[in-house]
C-alpha cells in the first residue's frame, strides 16, 4: 500500500484517542472531523460533564452574572464520539498503543492526542486546604463553590496569590463591595507575568479600588475553627489576617504525572513536542502518533530562539489543538507548524489587560503610548534590542501592530514617536523574580537550558522493550 | 516603488468620467500598494497595508502633522475626533459614545428599530401613485436625515438651510488647488462656520433646559473623563450631522442599485428578509460609500512593507481599493451575499473604525428589506445613474426606478 493510500484508510478507519476532554481535547475532536476523519473517536476525561470553558469561572461567574452550569463551551460539530468520562487516564504505553485508565481499562489507539492541561497548585497543607471556605479555581465546581461563598456575603476574603486569576478575584470581590486581602509571596502583583514595572500599576490599581494588598509575604499557615471552617490566616512578617474565604490562586501543576512510565519528555513544565504538536520522547526524539496540545504543551517558537514554551492561554489551546488535529490525518509534506504568535486577555478593576508575544522573555521594558496614571497605556518589551512582546492596559486596538513588529523583530526601543507617547518613556530593566516564584503565577514559562545549572543526565531508553 | 503611470491611475480615479465604475483603476493601482506621487503624497491601496497602516500608532489623523498644509486646514474651528489623535481622539471618543453605545447605553441603536421602521414605511406610503421614484430625493436622503436630527435634536424643518452647507462642506473635502476654483473651497469654508455657528445656537439653551436628545446629554453629563467643552460638543454634533447625511444615503442607494443589477439576489432578500444581515457586510465590501480616506499624515518614519514613508508625508488610504483586493476576498468583484469571512474596510478599521456603523447597518437593513418587500417589479430607469461628484464620498445623486 502507498503512503497515501494508507493515510486514506487511517482517516477512514483509523482509531483516535484523545486524553484530556476540555477545551483543546475538543476543539481538536471538532477540527479532525471538519478534516474528514471518520473513524474511531473517543473521548477520555476526569471530570464529568461536558467540556467547558473556563476564563469566565474567574470573571463572569463570580459576580453571579453567569451560573458556573451555563458555561459549556459551544459546540461547533457534531463529533460523534465515544465520551469515557470522570475517569482519569494513568499511562500510555508506546509499545502498544494503550492508553490505560485508572479504572484499569485499556483503550488502544492509532493516535493519540494529549491535552490534559494543568490543574489549580493546592494549598500546601492537606488538612488546611480541606478546610471549609478554602477554595482553588480551576473547574466549574470549584468556581460554583466559591460563588456561593462570596454570595454569602463573607466579611472579608483572603486571595493568597496575585497573578491573573487571584487579580481577577480580587477585583470581583471589591465589584460586590466585599472586604479583600491579596498576599503575595512577590514584590507586586502580575510581576511574574509581566514584571515589576507593569506589577506597580497593577498594585496601584488594586489599592485604588480598596483592596488591602500585601506583597513580599507568604501565608504560612490557615487555621480553622472547631467546626472545620477557615477563619484566619497567620503570615510569614507574623501577622494574622480573619476572613471566611481564603482563595489559594497560585498557579497551576501540569498534569503530566500519569505520563510518568511512558518514556515521553514529559515534566513540571509540560510535555516537549515540536513545532507540528508532536511529542518529543526522552531522548528529544519525535514521535510519529503521540500529538500534544494546550497547556499541557511546551512547543518551540523560533521568534523566541526555539525554546520550549508552556502557555496557559485560551487561544493557544485552540490554535494548537487545530494544528495537532491537522497533523494527525495529514501526510508529512501536508503538515502544518504552530508557529503562532501568543496572546493573552484579562479583566480587572474596570481595565481590560491583553498581550501579545511574551513578556517573560524579556529583558527590558518601556511604555510606548498612553499614560500609565490614566491606566491606559501599551508598553513594549525587548530582548536583546528587539522586540518580543507588549501589553496593553484599555488600549488593546494597537496590539496588532505590535505583533507586526514582534514578527518582524523590530528594533527595541521602538524608535519612533506616536503622538500618544508619554514624554518621559525610557525603557527600564523588566525585572522577574526568580524561577521559583515565577512557576507559580506566570502564565507563560520559557524553559531551555541553563547554563549556570551544569546538570545533564543522560537517559538512554528503548523503546521495544 | 515608484512608477511613472501611477500619478495618473490616482488622477483618473478622482476625475468624475471615473465616477460610475472606478473599480478597475484599483485594481491598477493595487500593482503598485504603496505608490508614491508626484506631490510627495504617498496611496496605499492593497488589503494587508491598509490594515497594517490603520492599526500603525504613527499614522495620524491630524492635518497638522502634514509637512505641506492641506489647503483647507485654516479657518477649522475644534477638529471632531476623525481628525484627532490619542490621546484625546480616545476621551472625546469616550465621551461621545457614553451616549450611543455599550457600555453605558447598550440596546440604543436597537431600541430605535420601530421608529426606523416606521419612517420607512411612511416614506414608502409616499411613494404612492408616482410614476417614477428617485431612490434618492424620495427616500435614501431624507430616511437618515430625518432619523440624525431626531437623535442629535436638531429640527428637522431646518434641513433645506443645512443641507446646503454640509453639500458645500462635502464638496470641498477633496478639494484639489490644482484643478479646482478656490472658491469651492471658500464655500466650504464659510459653510463650516455657519453650521457651527448653527449648532452652537442650538446647544445654548439646552444647558438649562435639557430635552432627551443627544446634545442635551452631551451638554449636561458628567462621567469619569469629566464633560466635554462647548466647542467639543458642536465638533462632535457636526461630525455625526454631516456622516448621517452623507454615508447611509450612498450605502441604501448603492445598495438599491446593486440589488436591481443582480435580480436573482433581489428576489431572494424578498423571501429571505433575514439574508440582508450578510448583504449588508457585502455590500459595505463591494460598493461602500466611503471610497477613500485622503487626509492622513505620517506622525513619524512609517514603515510598509518595504516603503519607509518620510515623517509629516500625506497619507491617502484607498479602503475600496482594498475591499476588493484579490490577495484577500476570493473573487473579489462578485457581489456574493454569502461571502463567508468577510472582513472588509467599508467603515476603515482600528481605533478610528466607524462610530455610527452600528446604526447605519440597522438603517441600511431595514431600509433594504421593506423597499424590496413592497415594491413591485422596480427597474432602474438608467444604468450607470448620475454619480455625485465626489470621490471620496461615493453614490449616485439620483436613482429613478420605475415599478410596475
Ligand atoms: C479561572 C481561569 C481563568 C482563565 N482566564 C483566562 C483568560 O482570561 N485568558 C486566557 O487566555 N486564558 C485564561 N485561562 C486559561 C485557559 O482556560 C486555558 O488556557 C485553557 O483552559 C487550556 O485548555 P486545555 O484544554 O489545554 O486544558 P484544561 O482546560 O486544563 O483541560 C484539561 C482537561 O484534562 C483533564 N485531565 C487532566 N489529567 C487527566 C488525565 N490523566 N486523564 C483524563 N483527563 C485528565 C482535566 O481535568 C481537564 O478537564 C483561564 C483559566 C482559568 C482556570
Amino acid at each position: 500500500m502507498s503512503s497515501a493510500d494508507t493515510l486514506q484508510a487511517f482517516k477512514r478507519d483509523g482509531r483516535i484517542v484523545v486524553v484530556g476532554a476540555s477545551l483543546a481535547g475538543l476543539r481538536a475532536a471538532e477540527a479532525l472531523r471538519g478534516e474528514g476523519f471518520t473513524g474511531s473517536l473517543t473521548m477520555i476525561g476526569d471530570e464529568l460533564g461536558e467540556p467547558y470553558d473556563r476564563p469566565p469561572l474567574s470573571k463572569q461567574v463570580l459576580t453571579g452574572w453567569v451560573s458556573a452550569g451555563d458555561t459549556a463551551l459551544p459546540r461547533r460539530r457534531d463529533i460523534d464520539a465515544e465520551w469515557l468520562l470522570g475517569v482519569p487516564a494513568d499511562g500510555l504505553d508506546l509499545a502498544t498503543n494503550r492508553v490505560h485508565l485508572a479504572d484499569d481499562r485499556e483503550v488502544p489507539f492509532d493516535r493519540v492526542l494529549i491535552s490534559t492541561g494543568v490543574r489549580a497548585r493546592p494549598w500546601f497543607v492537606e488538612t488546611e486546604a480541606a478546610l471549609d471556605g478554602v477554595f482553588v479555581v480551576r473547574t466549574r465546581e470549584d468556581a460554583d463553590g466559591l460563588q456561593r461563598a462570596v454570595a454569602a456575603g463573607p466579611s472579608r476574603v483572603l486571595v493568597i496569590g496575585a497573578g491573573f486569576t487571584g487579580s481577577e478575584i480580587a477585583s470581583i470581590c471589591r465589584e460586590r463591595d466585599i472586604p479583600v486581602t491579596v498576599a503575595e509571596l512577590g514584590p507586586a502583583p502580575l510581576v511574574g507575568a509581566l514584571g515589576a514595572m507593569i506589577g506597580e500599576v497593577a498594585a496601584d490599581m488594586q489599592r485604588a479600588h480598596g483592596v488591602d494588598l500585601r506583597c513580599d509575604v507568604k501565608v504560612t499557615r490557615l487555621e480553622g475553627d472547631a467546626q472545620g471552617r477557615f477563619r484566619r490566616a497567620h503570615f510569614s512578617d507574623g501577622s494574622t489576617l480573619d476572613a471566611d474565604v481564603a482563595v489559594v490562586a497560585l498557579g497551576g501543576i501540569r498534569n503530566t504525572e500519569w505520563l510518568r512510565d511512558s518514556g515521553l519528555a514529559a515534566g513540571v513544565w509540560g510535555i516537549a513536542c515540536d513545532t507540528g504538536c508532536r511529542a518529543l520522547d526522552l531522548n528529544g526524539l519525535i514521535t510519529d502518533d503521540i500529538f500534544v496540545a494546550g497547556d499541557v504543551a511546551r512547543c518551540p517558537n523560533p521568534i523566541y530562539e526555539y525554546r520550549l514554551i508552556s502557555l496557559e492561554h485560551w487561544a493557544n489551546a485552540v490554535e494548537q489543538a487545530e494544528v495537532a488535529a491537522h497533523n494527525m490525518v495529514s501526510a508529512q509534506a501536508d503538515r502544518w507548524p504552530h508557529l503562532s504568535i501568543p496572546t493573552f486577555w484579562s479583566i480587572q478593576f474596570g481595565v481590560n489587560i491583553k498581550s501579545v508575544g511574551v513578556p517573560t522573555f524579556a529583558d527590558e521594558v518601556v511604555v510606548t503610548q498612553g499614560s500609565v496614571p490614566d491606566h491606559r497605556f501599551v508598553a513594549a518589551y525587548g530582548y536583546q534590542g528587539r522586540v518580543t512582546a507588549a501589553v496593553s492596559f484599555n488600549n488593546a486596538k494597537w496590539l496588532d501592530h505590535y505583533r507586526q513588529l514582534i514578527e518582524t523583530a523590530a528594533p527595541f526601543p521602538p524608535p519612533c514617536p506616536t503622538p500618544d507617547e508619554p514624554a518621559d518613556a525610557k525603557p527600564v530593566p523588566v525585572d522577574f523574580p526568580g524561577p521559583t516564584l515565577l512557576a507559580q503565577g506566570a502564565t507563560v514559562v520559557v524553559t531551555g537550558h541553563d547554563p549556570s545549572e551544569r546538570r545533564v543526565t543522560s537517559v538512554r531508553q528503548n523503546r521495544r522493550r | 516603488m515608484t512608477t511613472t503611470e501611477t500619478p495618473d491611475t490616482l488622477h483618473r480615479i478622482l476625475d468624475y468620467s471615473a465616477r460610475a465604475d472606478p473599480y478597475p483603476l484599483y485594481a491598477e493601482l493595487r500593482e503598485t500598494p504603496v505608490a508614491l506621487q508626484e506631490d510627495g503624497s504617498y496611496v496605499i491601496s492593497t488589503y494587508r497595508e491598509l490594515m497594517g497602516i490603520l492599526h500603525d500608532p504613527h499614522l495620524s489623523s491630524d492635518v497638522r502633522n502634514l509637512s505641506r498644509p492641506m489647503p483647507a486646514a485654516g479657518g477649522r474651528a475644534t477638529p471632531s475626533f476623525i481628525n484627532i489623535d490619542p490621546p484625546e481622539h480616545d476621551r472625546m471618543r469616550r465621551l461621545a459614545m457614553r451616549h450611543f453605545g455599550p457600555p453605558h447605553t447598550p440596546g440604543l441603536v436597537n431600541s430605535m428599530r420601530p421608529d426606523l421602521t416606521a419612517t420607512v414605511s411612511s416614506l414608502i406610503d409616499d411613494f404612492a401613485g408616482k410614476q417614477q421614484i428617485d431612490i434618492v430625493d424620495d427616500f435614501a436622503y431624507p430616511f437618515p436625515v430625518t432619523v440624525i436630527c431626531h437623535l442629535l435634536g436638531v429640527p428637522r424643518g431646518d434641513e433645506a438651510q443645512f443641507h446646503v452647507w454640509v453639500n458645500a462642506i462635502i464638496d470641498s473635502l477633496d478639494y484639489n488647488p490644482k484643478t479646482d476654483p478656490k472658491e469651492k473651497l471658500d464655500n466650504g469654508l464659510q459653510a463650516g462656520k455657519d453650521l457651527h455657528q448653527y449648532l452652537g445656537g442650538l446647544l445654548e439653551p439646552r444647558h438649562d433646559r435639557p430635552g432627551d436628545d443627544l446634545l442635551s446629554r452631551l451638554a449636561t453629563d458628567d462621567g469619569p473623563d469629566g464633560r466635554m467643552t462647548d466647542e467639543e460638543i458642536i465638533s462632535t454634533a457636526n461630525l455625526l450631522l454631516i456622516a448621517g447625511h452623507e454615508t447611509t444615503v450612498n450605502l441604501i442607494t448603492n445598495g438599491m442599485l446593486t440589488l436591481l443589477r443582480h435580480p436573482q439576489v433581489l428576489q431572494r432578500l424578498r423571501d429571505e428578509p433575514d439574508l440582508v444581515v450578510p448583504l449588508v457586510e457585502e455590500l459595505l465590501r463591494y460598493e461602500p460609500p466611503v471610497h477613500m480616506i485622503p487626509w492622513r499624515a505620517a506622525y513619524s518614519d512609517i514603515t510598509v512593507g518595504d516603503t519607509v514613508i518620510p515623517k509629516g508625508s500625506q497619507i491617502m488610504l484607498m479602503l475600496a481599493s482594498g475591499s476588493r483586493d484579490p490577495d484577500r476576498f476570493d473573487d473579489p468583484d462578485r457581489f456574493d451575499p454569502d461571502r463567508q469571512d468577510n472582513q472588509h474596510l467599508g467603515f476603515g478599521s482600528g481605533i478610528h473604525l466607524c462610530f455610527g456603523g452600528p446604526m447605519a447597518r440597522l438603517e441600511t437593513q431595514i431600509a433594504l428589506n421593506e423597499l424590496v418587500r413592497r415594491l413591485d417589479n422596480p427597474r432602474l430607469v438608467a444604468d450607470p445613474p448620475p454619480y455625485r461628484p465626489s470621490p471620496v464620498l461615493r453614490g449616485p445623486i439620483h436613482l429613478h426606478i420605475e415599478q410596475s
